[in-house]
């Protein structure tokens, strides 16, 4: 099975590309005979393209989710931030340690109203990706993000958090200076709000690094995102002493957002546009901002008590699996 | 010499040898069990059951099981895990990784919570956050002080979202204890890691340790591969997390019931107070 994304559509991203090559001719064409030949062409080639992405669609198993919510393409929270919300300024101190680029924080508008954005940040190229350190927060990042919380409490503010992470840091100096109690204590001041806090797993939701910022009081996935307590390839390495049993360990794993959704552990699936959201981001970031609109009109109506109901929400966390 | 017996074996007759793990050296051991299972040269601290911890704590006779009944499932279908779960059930006599009660400590009534790690590494999945929650919430309901041990590898893959979920649900238990003023004591025993480590465990008012207990987020292995920082030797030991700040004491196992007693006599003087006021 492929390993990654780009080696899994590897054959569609060179018909994709052919396609591109053509269109360029296509455009420098002068000869009206030659260029409805060329024409006919892109659109055989794209009706091909479509027909292949339709079968791949049709049967895409945990590891092929897997594979997409990884995607490099895949947009991701800041590419949000742009669609669905105005007036985003990033906050970026923990008034502790330092700056942390995998969290990305800050005030923004949602159709007229104040919000407080919090979310993991991955990059798209070798730069970015070092400067916001794979998306894989420290303890600052989430002493920020404690921040934020404190912060849209007191000005009331509903919370709207992206996870996208496949883990928390896991290096020495992250644990020096205390990543576990950091994850805990954003969990902790999560569980203090009384706003409203929507979360919404847009790409990986990777287990203790994502916990820590979606204690909300509605969870999403979008569609092709993934959830795991454990990254399958981390899961295979202990179960079967071989990372490269990744594919079945996602199985194992359950980490589609089909199956949160049916172990009641998130509330919600948010759609994907035809292909999933890389192929059309506007669409996907529209369909993400309806969700949050639709998430938060649900918990205002609800009214006062949402800390109990976020209680009551994970106190209920796998309640039907045990019996005594 | 003498037979050698299973460390873990709780009838260990006299004239019975054991291996300490830590110098290798040889232990008579009724000796090495009237010292609490720690090395009388190199003061190892073994493992310990969940029995010998309640006994070895709290006050003779006092402990009362709940939810000893709680019972999982294999909610995932989870490849080997039914088996696995049953022969750490028979293997244990437990019914899940965490076993919780009302005890009392120097006549103090408090709530407790106790993990396992012979039964699955003491790995936290539904069952062991449901019962770790219902202790803290016992610790609110009956406004008595909450002494939580942690012995786990960390949270369960083999139930996976779920066990993710039993990390926020307990968060939420403690963020309760504080509304309601209760002490909440956590106690980091050989190991205690990663999705435990992350959420419960890390947030309490007050945080022992054991001497040497592996404490950390990801295993070492994987620590050490993702940075080029050079791990100090003493990384992730109960002594390294005291000396950054994340723990507030190391205590020797023999020292650990007077210092809890202590704890609880101060910190919850006001609930004990408040009580007496309301009654």
């Amino acid at each position: 099975m492929a390993k990654s994304w780009r080696e899994w559509m590897k054959n569609l991203l060179e018909l994709e590309d052919l396609v591109g090559q053509i269109k360029t001719q296509l455009v420098q064409e002068s000869d009206p005979i030659r260029y409805a030949e060329l024409d006919a062409k892109v659109k055989s080639f794209e009706d091909r393209r479509d027909k292949i992405l339709e079968l791949m669609f049709s049967r895409l198993g945990p590891w092929e989710e897997t594979l997409l919510a990884r995607a490099d393409p895949r947009p991701y929270t800041l590419d949000y931030v742009q669609n669905v919300f105005s007036d985003f300024l990033e906050i970026e101190g923990d008034r502790r340690f330092g700056a942390d680029h995998a969290i990305v924080c800050g005030p923004a508008i949602l159709e007229g109203r104040p919000v407080m954005v919090v979310g993991h940040q991955k990059g798209r190229n070798i730069q970015e990706r070092t400067y916001r350190n794979f998306a894989m927060a420290k303890p600052e990042g989430y002493r920020k993000a404690v921040r934020m919380f404190q912060m849209a409490e007191r000005f009331q503010m509903p919370v709207v958090t992206f996870v996208d992470t496949p883990a928390a840091d896991p290096g020495v100096e992250s644990e020096s200076r205390g990543i576990s109690e950091a994850i805990a204590a954003s969990m902790l001041a999560m569980f203090e709000l009384t706003v409203p806090v929507v979360s919404i797993v847009i790409g990986e939701g990777g287990s203790g690094g994502a916990i820590g910022i979606a204690a909300a009081n509605i969870v999403l996935m979008q569609e092709h995102a993934v959830y795991s307590v454990i990254p399958p390839e981390g899961c295979a390495a202990i179960l079967w002493r071989d990372p490269a049993k990744g594919p079945q360990a996602a199985a194992a794993l359950r980490l589609t957002s089909k199956s949160a959704l049916e172990f009641g552990l998130v509330d919600g699936i948010v759609k994907e546009p035809f292909g999933s959201a890389y192929r059309d981001p506007i669409t996907a970031a529209t369909l993400v901002k309806e969700a949050i609109i639709e998430s938060l009109a649900k918990l205002d109506s609800i009214g006062l008590n949402l800390k109990s109901h976020r209680y009551e929400r994970f106190r209920r966390a796998g309640s039907s699996y045990m019996k005594s | 010499m003498g037979r050698w017996a299973d460390l873990a074996s709780p009838q260990i007759s006299a004239g019975v040898f054991v291996q300490c793990q830590g110098c290798k050296k040889a232990l008579f051991a009724d000796e090495f069990r009237a010292n609490l299972k720690v090395c009388s040269y190199c003061g190892h601290h073994h493992r310990l059951t969940w029995r010998e911890r309640i006994e070895w704590t709290f006050d003779e006779g006092s402990f009362v099981e709940s939810d000893a009944d709680l019972a999982g499932s294999d909610p995932l279908s989870f490849p080997d895990y039914t088996p696995k779960h049953s022969a750490a059930q028979s293997k244990t006599g437990m019914t899940d990784s965490v076993v919780t009660g009302m005890a009392k400590l120097s006549t103090h009534v408090v709530s407790v919570a106790v993990s396992d790690f012979h039964f699955m590494g003491g790995s936290m999945g539904t069952v062991a956050g449901e019962k770790v929650t219902r202790a803290l919430e016992r610790g609110c309901e009956d406004r008595c002080p909450v002494i939580v041990f942690c012995a786990s590898g960390g949270a369960r893959m083999q139930e996976g979202l779920l066990s993710l979920m039993q990390m926020a649900k307990t968060t939420a238990a403690v963020e309760r204890c504080r509304d309601h003023g209760v002490p909440y004591i956590s106690v980091f025993t050989d190991p205690t890691m990663a999705g435990v480590l992350a959420s419960y465990a890390s947030i309490a008012d007050v945080i022992l340790a054991e001497p040497k207990a592996l404490v950390g987020f990801a295993g070492a292995r994987v620590s050490k591969q993702a940075q080029v920082t050079k791990a100090p030797d003493d990384f992730q030991t109960a002594e390294w997390v005291l000396k950054q700040g994340m723990l507030d004491r190391v205590v020797e196992r023999r020292d650990m019931r007077a210092t809890l007693s202590t704890l609880i006599h101060t910190l919850g003087y006001s609930l004990r107070n408040k009580e007496a006021r309301i009654g």
